[in-house]
Order: structure tokens, then C-alpha cells, then sequence
């Protein structure tokens, strides 16, 4: 039991957040969070454990978000319903595809996903008769309260990580990393490789969809260069589980908080501090010190994931004995 | 009807003939070694036996029943382990968790793959180091953990390929052991070996290759004294 203290800690300091911090501002932030824990853990069982590595999870996220979004729109289906149809309706994506590229091997999957997300963003901007195209989609949200979204988030992510832990640790989990170290030995072993590479694909799209159809309830709105966005969702789900640790369980989660909170630096300009030192000394270096930490959000983001990966290879979680050693100067108790 | 058997196998490259016309029969229980010097299409066979690449043309028969072509882990599944001559350990797991993968072939719960994992490793006389990461295991160790994996997956036939090469004399001394520990147990063993000390001493009856093409067969004594085998490995000077 002592090896799950610290995520049942996690899990219990999360389930009394709201009744602690009362302010919306930080409550999005955590909520953000915990969309980036399913969309980090998703990634991380098809390209951590099973050694695929995906350009294209945008394309998962989107069709979550749309299927809800959709289902609203033209059937007045509440998108609640579309949030249990937007995992499945990713995975049924995933799969056609996944049989198409896991015959091959090497880079194919990886350049085939990057053509995926580009392609569905495409086809979401031009069919606007079905999808609005630019316009989007536009949906009332349930709640005004942000409490209600936070945790039904909670509820997703621990239970994306659970599910994806459980299967980790049973006989899909042993063949996904035997692919991903050896796929000739994995073969040889009675593994069927093709089968075991789709159920983790079917795995990492249905949650990275549920997490896609959350935020169609969530924000509200919708539109193809928002959710089938390279940058910032299938680039994100890969810097996000970098920098927690690639092939660990709890990885993506605390790579999911890091890699939020390293945005809102950059997007507030660090938390509105230059703003604020700006109005309370009149000064204008201020504001546009601010002003450049917003534009730095990109080569922020570039210079943290090459300081991960030169000091950190394996992430915060996977290195975390190299973190203890060398920063809290704690020998490994074995 | 034979236990095993391959029927004129055939496999080309493009325009080269790796293998051309092979034919053997491997009875039950029995240890058959596969000789030839290097490029003679020993392990090509092997790779069109365990399913890496389907023949060109010829058949494969495993108790009865017609395999060429069908897919590596389908031979698996049928009784067929193999062993890589490039040893391939799954490095970032354990070899616990090597064997228990293989295990996972023919148990689906968690705890009987364990446990039949670690009677595998104890067999093998992996034990000592069953907690160790594959890929910080030395060479011996890597052979040995080869041999553990295919075994776990309970094969009636097992193909090695080379498990004495880069070992020192006592490494391929224990080996030898243990090849004959397996055979004991009851499963038959088809190896392809260089050193000929390990080959002539274990095999029952030996297939020589050359060029893709049979040279002789028989007892360890008459392949060794075979004119035509000399002559592949030293020379027609000593033939």
C-alpha cells in the first residue's frame, strides 16, 4: 500500500481543491490540469509504453470534442451523452487507421499520424454544412459554476490513469512494452504485434476522445484550429509526457501540471507580476517585459523540453531517483 | 508421420538463392544440429521455419500439419520457440518481466505467468539475476535469458540459433548442459552451432549445408568424416 500513498495523497488533496481555493482563475488552471493528465496518459500508452509515437493526437482530441459538439447541434442531444460517444467515435478513427499503418514499421505511424491530425482538421474547416467550418461550434454550457467541471475532470483523469495502469500491469501492458523493446522477439514470443499495437491505439484514442469531448462541455466552443491544433494539442500531449517521464504511470500526470503552469507563465507574463510592478511603479520596461515573456511562450517551451531531456532523459518521474541523489542529496534507500 | 519436417525449401533473395532445395526430418526428442559455414542459409532456414519470412517454395510440417508461411507468433502458439542468433532481450525490462512476457503466451493471468516465469528462470539458472535489466546483462546472460524466453513459451520443438558462439569454454560448457536438461525434459531441439566441439557432442544426427544446398547427413561422426564437409570448412587440400 505504501506505493500508492502518494497518488491516493494526490488524489485526496484534488478532491478538496474547489472547497479550499474558491477563485475560478485557479480552478480553470486545475482543470486544465486534469485534461492534460488524460491527454498526457493517453499519449503515453501508445508512444511510452508501446514504442508508437504519436504526431496526431489532435485528431483524437478533435473528434471527442466534435462528436459532442455535433450530436448538440444537429440531434439536440445533450453533449453529455457525446462525451460517452466521443471516446468511442475516436477509437472507431483510430482503428481503421491503425490497421492501415501497424503492419509497418519504423517511422510510418509517426509521419501517418502527423498526416491524420492535418488531414481531420482539413476536413472538420471544409465540410461547412456539417460542421460549421471556421465558424465552429458554439454550445451553451451546463454549469456557471466552474466546480461541477472540475470534477467531472478529476473523475476522468483518475480514471484514465486507473484503467490505464490496470491494463499496464497485465498481460497487454507486458506485450505493448515487448513491442516497443523488441518487435522481432516480441513476435517470436506469440505475440501478435499488429493486434496489440491497435488495442493500445484503441486504448490512447478513446481516452484522448472523452478528454476532447470534456472540453467541448467544458469551453463552450469549438472550431477546427482550436482542437485539431498541431501545436497545441498533438505537440503538447508529446512535450507533457516528455517531461513527466515517457513510459511511466504517473509521468504525464505531473508533467500535465508543470507544462500547464509553464503556460500560464508565459501567457500571463509571469502570473501578471510585470503588469502589476508596471501599474504600481509607472514604469513602461515593465510592460514590455511583459510583454516579451508572452511572445517567448514558444522558445519557452523549446528550451525546457532540451533541458529535460539533457539532464532528465527518462522525465521527472523516471528520473526520479537521479532528482532525489543529486538535489535533496538522499541516497536510494536500496 | 514425422514430428517435424521441411520439404524441399526454397528462399531467394531477388536473384540470389540462399537456400535452395533443403530437406530434413527432425524426430521426437531428438537433438538435430544444423552445420554449414557462414552464409550457407542456416538461419534463413531457421527464419522461414519460425515464420520471420515465408519460403519461396517448399513446405514446413509440424506434427502433421502444414506451417510454412503463417505468421511468427502463430508458430509460436503451435509448439515452435526460437532463439536469435543477435540475441534481442527486451533491455529496459527485467528478466522476470522478459520471461513473464513470454510466458503471457500460454497463461493470460498475471499470476500464473509469474510463476511459470520463475520456474523457467530457475531452470535456465537465471535466478541470481532475475531482477536485473536485460540490457545490463553480459553476453552469456543474454544466450542464457534467449534460451529462458523460448522455453517459457512451452515449445515441443525449440530452434536455436548459435547460443555457444561469443561464449568462453565454460560459459558454452554450461550451455551444453543446459541444451541437454531441455532435451531431457522432453523437448526436441533443432541447433544451428559453429563450435564443433558443442555440435559433435550433443546432436544425435547432423544436416550439413552449403550454399544453400544439403552436403551430407547422418551420425555426428559420419558428417565429420563426410569429404564433402571437409571440404566446405578447410579446403579441397584436406577433403
Amino acid at each position: 500500500m505504501k506505493k500508492n500513498a502518494v497518488p491516493l495523497l494526490v488524489l485526496a488533496v484534488l478532491a478538496v481543491f474547489p472547497l479550499v481555493v474558491t477563485s475560478d482563475y485557479f480552478l480553470h488552471l486545475m482543470i486544465l490540469f486534469l485534461l492534460w493528465v488524460v491527454i498526457g496518459s493517453s499519449w503515453n500508452v501508445l508512444a511510452g509504453y508501446t514504442g508508437q509515437v504519436s504526431f496526431g493526437h489532435a485528431a483524437f482530441f478533435g473528434v471527442g470534442a466534435y462528436t459532442a459538439g455535433l450530436l448538440f447541434q444537429h440531434l439536440q442531444i445533450s453533449p453529455w451523452w457525446g462525451m460517452a460517444l466521443g471516446g468511442i467515435v475516436a477509437a472507431l478513427i483510430g482503428l481503421p487507421f491503425g490497421a492501415i499503418c501497424f503492419p509497418l514499421r519504423g517511422a510510418y505511424f509517426a509521419l501517418a499520424s502527423l498526416a491524420l491530425g492535418e488531414g481531420i482538421r482539413h476536413i472538420a474547416t471544409i465540410s461547412e454544412s456539417f460542421t460549421g467550418g471556421m465558424m465552429g461550434i458554439m454550445i451553451m454550457p451546463s454549469f456557471v459554476s466552474k466546480i461541477p467541471y472540475y470534477y467531472i475532470a478529476l473523475a476522468l483523469s483518475a480514471l484514465s490513469v486507473l484503467s490505464i495502469r490496470l491494463v499496464i500491469r497485465t498481460k497487454p501492458g507486458y506485450y505493448f512494452v515487448s513491442i516497443r523493446e523488441d518487435q522481432d522477439a516480441a513476435e517470436s514470443l506469440g505475440i501478435d504485434t499488429t493486434l496489440y499495437k491497435n488495442v493500445s491505439l484503441a486504448i490512447s484514442s478513446f481516452w484522448t476522445g472523452m478528454a476532447g469531448a470534456f472540453y467541448m462541455n467544458y469551453m463552450g466552443f469549438v472550431d477546427p484550429h482550436v482542437v485539431f491544433s498541431l501545436h497545441d494539442y498533438s505537440v503538447m500531449a508529446i512535450l507533457v509526457a516528455i517531461v513527466g517521464g515517457v513510459g511511466t504511470i504517473y509521468g504525464p500526470a505531473v508533467g500535465a501540471f508543470i507544462m500547464v503552469a509553464v503556460q500560464e507563465f508565459f501567457r500571463s507574463g509571469f502570473f501578471g507580476l510585470f503588469d502589476y510592478l508596471g501599474r504600481v511603479t509607472g514604469a513602461p520596461a515593465f510592460a514590455s517585459l511583459s510583454e516579451v515573456v508572452r511572445q517567448a511562450h514558444v522558445l519557452g517551451f523549446g528550451i525546457l523540453v532540451v533541458v529535460v531531456i539533457l539532464f532528465l532523459p527518462n522525465g521527472i518521474v523516471g528520473d526520479w531517483e537521479k532528482i532525489r541523489r543529486n538535489v535533496f542529496r538522499i541516497q536510494p534507500t536500496r | 508421420m514425422a514430428f517435424f519436417r521441411v520439404e524441399k525449401l526454397v528462399k531467394q533473395f531477388g536473384g540470389l538463392t540462399a537456400v535452395n532445395n533443403v530437406s530434413f526430418e527432425v524426430k521426437q526428442g531428438e537433438i538435430f544440429g544444423l552445420i554449414g559455414p557462414n552464409g550457407s542459409g542456416k538461419t534463413t532456414t531457421f527464419n522461414m521455419i519460425s515464420g520471420t519470412y515465408p519460403p519461396t517454395s517448399g513446405k514446413v510440417f509440424f506434427k502433421g500439419k502444414e506451417i510454412q508461411g503463417r505468421k511468427p507468433h502463430r508458430i509460436c502458439h503451435l509448439g515452435i520457440g526460437r532463439t536469435f542468433q543477435v540475441v534481442k532481450p527486451l533491455g529496459r525490462m527485467t528478466v522476470l518481466d522478459n520471461v513473464i512476457a513470454a510466458s503471457f503466451s500460454r497463461e493470460n493471468r498475471m499470476r500464473g505467468a509469474r510463476e511459470q516465469a520463475e520456474k523457467t528462470i530457475a531452470f535456465c539458472g537465471l535466478d541470481p539475476v532475475s531482477g536485473t535489466l536485460a540490457k545490463s546483462l553480459p553476453i552469456a546472460g543474454r544466450k542464457r535469458l534467449e534460451i529462458a524466453r523460448a522455453m517459457a513459451t512451452r515449445p515441443e520443438l525449440l530452434l536455436l540459433d548459435e547460443t555457444a558462439a561469443g561464449l568462453n569454454p565454460t560459459e558454452s560448457l554450461e550451455a551444453v548442459e543446459l541444451i541437454k536438461k531441455i532435451r531431457e525434459n522432453g523437448t526436441t531441439i533443432v541447433i544451428i552451432e559453429h563450435i564443433m566441439r558443442v555440435i559433435m557432442t550433443i546432436s544425435d544426427r547432423i544436416h550439413a549445408i552449403n550454399f544453400g544446398q544439403t552436403i551430407a547427413e547422418g551420425t555426428p561422426s559420419d558428417v565429420a568424416a563426410n569429404p564433402q564437409v571437409i571440404e566446405a570448412y578447410l579446403g579441397t587440400d584436406y577433403a
